[in-house]
């Protein structure tokens, strides 16, 4: 392949020097404003040019279509992804209809008003009618185009069902967890400050609480003892200064959740539920994903429900849909029993960017139950 | 000015002459597209064939970004990045308008220079350094900058995050801050000068739609430019002086930050702030540089020269307005999702508009196939092309599956690269007799222009189909998603067209050292113009007319004009007549009525 690549290259790369050596040999020859000024014959080739130019184009728009067309938006496998699909396709008839007219138009005009067949141009400088009817027209194509789009968005994003399911996605560098509310279909608080080897996702209850405290005791009686040292070497270190302060800053917001805990019940995180790798969802039930960051940005991107959200530090986002296609029935449509739904990240995150990814299972409610049901709580999980 | 004694210094280096300072801007921005444009050959290779070793790539990046000749990922996302910030600031900005602007507006107005020729200096070389520390920041051992050439904090204000965000991302913060001053010195030397300093008789509606759109484009730049500085240094606080601007909750490398309350999402509201009408800071001096060479070459007026200027102003207005639509999915409120939906889809009126007034100048011309006019031609194409794809990403709601895939890559390529590149060079080919006194080779002109159209869409048309079929942008790879696999044959004929139009681009680079040194002299008016500029003497002079400045009498558009007692043209044997030929008794001037 390289060495395909590498001789096409070079190949085209001496065509182009003879060429261009070929031209100073002509252009030598010639003299005054020939050199200068576009001769008929010159204005003839370019024209008939711009036509085969033009016919091609439209060709390698058909081949694409037909080479990659199965392939554009992958079969959809939502509720609100049958009306997306929908309105591409009117979007998309309406811009192909534009681009198409107006560069039917573009062609028709150089190869007709080309200077050797048209030697003198008509004066006209503007129409005011013809004017008002090309700024009327595509404002009254937006505007419907407008009312399909924002009715399509709100329904997408502003008419949460109220029995959703609710999960958290959870994204860092370069992985997804996700969560589930469990029993309550309440997903437990969580904090960046709560992040630790057993806790990945930061979830707040009685027990990760104390834990995390005891944590932060230990580092801050270590690093204490590390400056110690230091001191008896006769030097200060500025930066363990500064770690101790960030601890310490850290165990205060955590003992505030201790206080908190008195009035607010964390341990609804209790029965959530914590998964890599795969997630499950019943097909025919509204899903409304939470999504959250441990670092940098990321974007859940569904690209079989029409789904995508952001992923942003410090801020819960939200995105919900309904599945209507199992991964089974999935299977067969598409003839591949490889098939997975995917969730990728599509916000640029660092160097695994391209490889940050999860399967999405779609089943019936009863497997679904089931697969829920074997899988621990956050408590019993915490506990081993 | 006059008798003013020049070194080399002076005349060369630090000019106080626009038209040296526009050559300045051409070369400097030429070099800087080469290394943007090898850039991308050198990812796209990676692309093509992810993981495979090339020589060419140990060549260039050594062996720590590309040992044993395979890209690494942290290296492919610093080129992505590099070659974006070079192309849309470096290129289509600081080079396509600090070129024409310095060139065109003294001598399309009729002033002996810019209103400062002081400022106007200090712009060209605030430009050249931020081009010194941009590439420097090549050389830094952590890497340049690589989180996109939107810098999205946290990705890159957290040097744990990646190594680009370490000192790469320190120089390119300065880099930028140093372009956004060049900016600011050249906008408002353009502005004031096309206020003050027009000739007599050159009123508002009698200037060259070039002057309009680059007068608006620099109204946008004085407004928008400080957003995007505001935005810098707030994240260069965020980097270094620990304020939390942008940062809250963050847990990396093993350690939660001490930084609460801040949003990302402010910084991505104050970098499209400034980053749309960005994009109309790069197309609106596309625009205006197409309407002035069809309509010289079609030898007629621009169509609805009015209804240009209008939509020009329109859309300029309207780029303040719609930022949002480059967020509609990062958890912004969905209701703004719906109002800048809006909002973006009112500036397709204008610029349908102009797609439209374009036509119809040709039609009924008599088109003169100069190598400038071939590529208006292909300008106007590319910015239909790549302005409908614009209608479905406005689409709040559509958005969702194409944001961030090669939809969008395809898109803003094909409408604001280019459409600008294509005028850019357009405008080169018209306008290199008035900034070299010599003519470039119309031949290489031709082959230049078939081969880079030609592989210009069969670079980005095929990217809309990997777009809909869900490829996101910013991948090293697409070989982990099964997903992909079947499109694998699209990055393979991409990275080939880039190949060739990257070769392509050395015709050019030839035809322009060589005919600056050795191309024929121009004559006085080779492409037979109305404007002020081919009034003046071929070789430079201070000053740029000999004795009193040119008066003014008409618009700049009156080709193939009847004279009133039924001969063809108003001037007999001649078919333009140029701005400062007098009106005749009863003459309509402009579109009249």
């Amino acid at each position: 392949m390289t060495a395909l690549l590498f001789s096409l290259v070079i190949i085209l790369g001496i065509v182009s020097i003879i060429q261009m050596l070929r031209v100073f040999d002509l252009s030598n020859s010639l003299k005054g404003t020939d050199e200068i000024q576009v001769n008929n014959q010159e204005t003839n080739n370019i024209r008939w040019a711009f036509v085969v130019f033009f016919l091609g184009f439209f060709a390698f728009f058909i081949y694409l279509v037909s080479a990659f067309g199965d392939q554009l938006l992958p079969q959809s496998a939502s509720l609100h992804g049958v009306e997306y699909d929908w309105l591409m396709d009117l979007n998309m008839i309406i811009i192909i209809t534009a681009a198409g007219l107006t560069h039917i138009l573009l062609m028709v005009f150089i190869f007709k008003y080309a200077k050797n067949v048209s030697p003198k141009a008509t004066f006209v400088t503007h129409n005011n009618r013809i004017e008002l009817i090309w700024t009327t027209t595509p404002a009254i194509v937006l505007t419907i185009i407008v009312i399909y789009g924002i009715s399509a968005w709100n329904a997408m994003l502003m008419d949460k069902p109220e029995d959703s399911i609710n999960i958290e996605l959870y994204a860092r560098q370069f992985d997804w967890t996700a969560r589930y509310a469990g029993e309550d279909n309440q997903l437990g608080k969580a904090n960046y400050r709560m992040i630790s080897t057993t806790n990945a996702l930061g979830v707040i209850n009685s027990s990760t609480i104390d834990d995390r405290l005891n944590e932060y005791d230990d580092q801050i009686s270590e690093l204490e003892a590390s400056r110690e040292k230091v001191f008896q070497g006769g030097v200060s270190d500025d930066e363990i200064l500064d770690k101790i302060i960030l601890v310490k800053k850290n165990r205060a917001a955590v003992l505030q959740y201790e206080e908190q805990s008195k009035n607010e019940n964390f341990d609804i995180a209790n029965d959530d539920i914590i998964t890599k790798v795969e997630f499950h969802i019943p097909v025919n039930k509204s899903v409304n994903f939470s999504i959250r960051s441990q670092d940098v940005l990321h974007s859940a991107f569904m690209p079989h429900f029409r789904a995508q959200m952001n992923a942003v530090p410090g801020v819960i986002t939200n995105f919900y849909f309904t599945p209507i296609v199992t991964t089974k029935e999935m299977k067969k449509i598409t003839g591949n029993p490889e098939f997975d739904y995917l969730l990728l990240c599509n916000k640029i995150c660092g160097a695994a960017h391209y490889n940050m990814q999860m399967n999405i299972i779609v089943e019936t409610e009863e497997e679904y139950n089931k697969w829920l049901s074997e899988q621990p709580k956050f408590n019993v999980a915490q506990a081993q | 000015m006059a008798g003013h004694k020049e070194t080399f210094i002076t005349k060369y280096l630090f000019s106080y002459d626009h038209k040296m300072i526009s050559r300045q801007f051409l070369l400097t921005g030429t070099a800087m597209a080469f290394v943007g444009m090898a850039m991308s050959l050198l990812f796209r290779l990676q692309l093509a064939f992810p993981g495979e070793s090339f020589a060419v790539l140990n060549f260039f990046l050594g062996d720590k970004w590309a040992p044993d000749g395979v890209l690494d990922p942290n290296m492919y996302l610093a080129l992505v990045t590099i070659h974006g910030t070079i192309m849309v600031f470096f290129l289509l900005t600081a080079g396509l308008s600090g070129t024409f602007a310095n060139l065109l507006i003294p001598l399309q107005i009729g002033a002996r220079d810019m209103a400062s020729g002081m400022l106007n200096m200090l712009s060209y070389w605030f430009f050249f350094l931020s081009s010194v520390i941009m590439i420097a920041s090549l050389y830094v051992e952590s890497g340049p900058a690589s989180a996109g050439w939107t810098i999205y904090p946290p990705l890159s204000a957290l040097p744990q995050a990646m190594p680009g965000s370490g000192t790469g991302m320190t120089l390119w913060l300065v880099s930028m801050s140093l372009f956004v001053v060049s900016s600011l010195l050249g906008g408002l030397n353009y502005i004031v000068t096309v206020i003050n300093l027009r000739t007599k008789g050159m009123n508002m509606l009698r200037l060259p739609l070039t002057i309009w759109a680059l007068f608006v484009t620099a109204i946008l730049g004085v407004l928008s430019f400080p957003v995007l500085f505001a935005a810098v240094l707030l994240l260069i606080f965020d980097r270094t002086f620990g304020t939390s601007f942008y940062l809250s909750d963050i847990y990396i490398a093993g350690e939660a930050l001490d930084h609460t309350g801040g949003s990302p999402l402010l910084f991505q509201h104050l970098f499209w702030f400034l980053g749309h009408p960005e994009v109309y800071i790069i197309i609106l001096p596309a625009l205006g540089i197409s309407s002035e060479v069809i309509s010289t070459n079609s030898r007629k007026p621009i169509f609805g020269y009015r209804a240009m200027v209008g939509s020009i102003l329109a859309i300029g207005f309207l780029s303040f307005i719609v930022w949002g639509h480059h967020m509609f999915i990062t958890g912004m409120n969905p209701f703004v999702g719906a109002v800048f939906t809006f909002t973006t889809l009112l500036i397709a009126i204008p610029s349908a508009v102009k797609a439209f007034n374009y036509l119809s100048t040709l039609w009924k011309g008599s088109i003169r196939y100069t190598p400038a006019m071939m590529f208006s031609i292909g300008m106007v194409s590319t910015f239909i092309t790549g302005g409908v794809t614009g209608i479905i990403l406005a689409d709040a709601a559509l958005d969702v599956n194409l944001h961030d895939t090669y939809f969008v890559v395809a898109h803003f390529h094909i409408v604001m690269g280019l459409s600008a590149v294509m005028a850019m060079f357009a405008g080169v080919y018209h306008w290199f007799p008035k900034m070299w006194g010599r003519m470039l080779n119309k031949k290489l002109g031709f082959v230049h222009f078939w081969l880079t159209f030609i592989t210009a869409y069969g670079v980005f048309f095929p990217q809309h189909f990997q777009g809909l079929a869900g490829v996101p942008r910013r991948y090293y790879a697409n070989t982990e998603f099964p997903l992909f696999d079947g499109l694998s044959d699209i990055s393979y004929m991409v990275t080939m067209f880039a190949m060739v139009g990257g070769l392509t681009q050395f015709i050019f680079l030839f035809n322009l050292v060589y005919s600056m040194f050795k191309g024929p002299k121009a004559p006085q008016n080779p492409w037979g113009s109305n404007t002020l500029e081919w009034t003046t003497p071929v070789e430079h002079v201070h000053g740029n007319w000999h004795g009193d400045l040119p008066v003014v009498h008409r618009w700049a558009y009156d080709y193939s004009k009847p004279s009133k007692d039924g001969n063809d043209y108003r001037i007999p044997g001649q078919d333009f007549v140029p701005q400062t030929v007098p009106l005749e008794e009863g003459e309509i001037d402009g579109e009249g009525h």
